[in-house]
């Protein structure tokens, strides 16, 4: 249990955010309403996902120069479990931005470049699948890890802020710190945040510990 | 394991069966009905998210015993 102390610390985190998140005050804003909780809940899950992408960059890392599985393993597991965020990130943003902006899928460049960058993790999914050869899988989808995760970055983070976009904090938009002028917001957001990510990171972990289970199995077998 | 899961869940059961026998009396200002009965969201949520967690965490000791077993045999 010692080690799991993280794991706790996660469950803590979310379990404040969901009550704090429903109880606590909020801007009251025109349009937005009681739906800008929605930002402990459907933010951290891009968050989260990020997360799990640069873990699974800097394993994939890491396969390049010691070209030991295990590391290979951590980089598909953590893609697996982000791209289960990213779909949870999309839904809930298809279902906020069907009632706030009216459309669930505007012309929006942060939804484009998150559709775009979607594809390209299922691409690399896709890729692996195809790769019969385990070495060759590994080494081929390692380096195609590390090309994707900039162009993530880039798609996600940075292209939304240099041209117009719905998103806080694109284009002529406030932000984040305008909207939550006491910081009442930050109290229950980062802890949600962090909460998302250990809770992702723990699923990432069990995963990861099957598939070297089921590895030393074909391997004890053969 | 399974007993403690069986505890926690009989007794979260309790907690919010108590509330719930207010319900014959006289409609009071108790503390779920309040405030357009948000607790109540909170509450079915928290319900959810903590037996989530207890279920990570059962998959969690399975794993542990799964490599523990594998680490004798090997």
């Amino acid at each position: 249990m010692r080690q799991n102390w993280w794991k706790v610390l996660g469950a803590i985190l979310l379990l404040y955010s969901v009550v704090a998140g429903f109880l606590g005050d909020v801007p009251k804003l025109f349009i937005l309403h009681e739906t800008i909780r929605n930002l402990y809940f459907h933010v951290p899950m891009w968050f989260s996902m990020t997360f799990l992408y640069f873990i699974s960059v800097v394993y994939s890392i890491k396969y390049l120069s010691s070209g030991k599985p295990e590391h290979d393993f951590m980089a598909v597991e953590s893609v697996n479990v982000g791209i289960i965020f990213c779909l949870f990130g999309l839904l809930t943003g298809m279902l906020w931005a069907n009632v706030t902006w009216g459309d669930p899928w505007p012309s929006d460049p942060k939804l484009n470049g998150s559709a775009i960058a979607t594809l390209m993790y299922l691409a690399y999914l896709v890729l692996r699948n195809a790769l019969e050869e385990e070495q060759k899988r590994a080494k081929i989808s390692a380096l195609y890890n590390v090309f994707a995760f900039p162009i993530m970055i880039v798609l996600l983070f940075v292209l939304p802020r240099m041209t117009d976009s719905l998103h806080p904090g694109n284009g002529g938009n406030s932000t984040f710190s305008d909207i939550d002028m006491d910081n009442q917001m930050r109290r229950v957001f980062y802890p949600a945040v962090l909460g998302w990510i250990l809770i992702g990171t723990w699923v990432m972990t069990l995963r990861y510990r099957v598939r070297i289970l089921d590895y030393e199995d074909k391997n004890i077998s053969a | 394991m399974k007993k403690l899961i069986l505890l926690t869940l009989m007794g979260l059961m309790s907690f919010f069966s108590s509330f719930a026998q207010s319900s014959n009396q006289v409609e009071m200002a108790d503390f779920l009905r309040s405030s357009g009965k948000i607790y109540v969201v909170v509450s079915v949520i928290s319900l959810i998210l903590v037996g989530f967690i207890v279920y990570l965490f059962t998959i969690d000791r399975k794993v542990s015993r799964l490599e523990k077993q594998r680490r004798n045999k090997l």
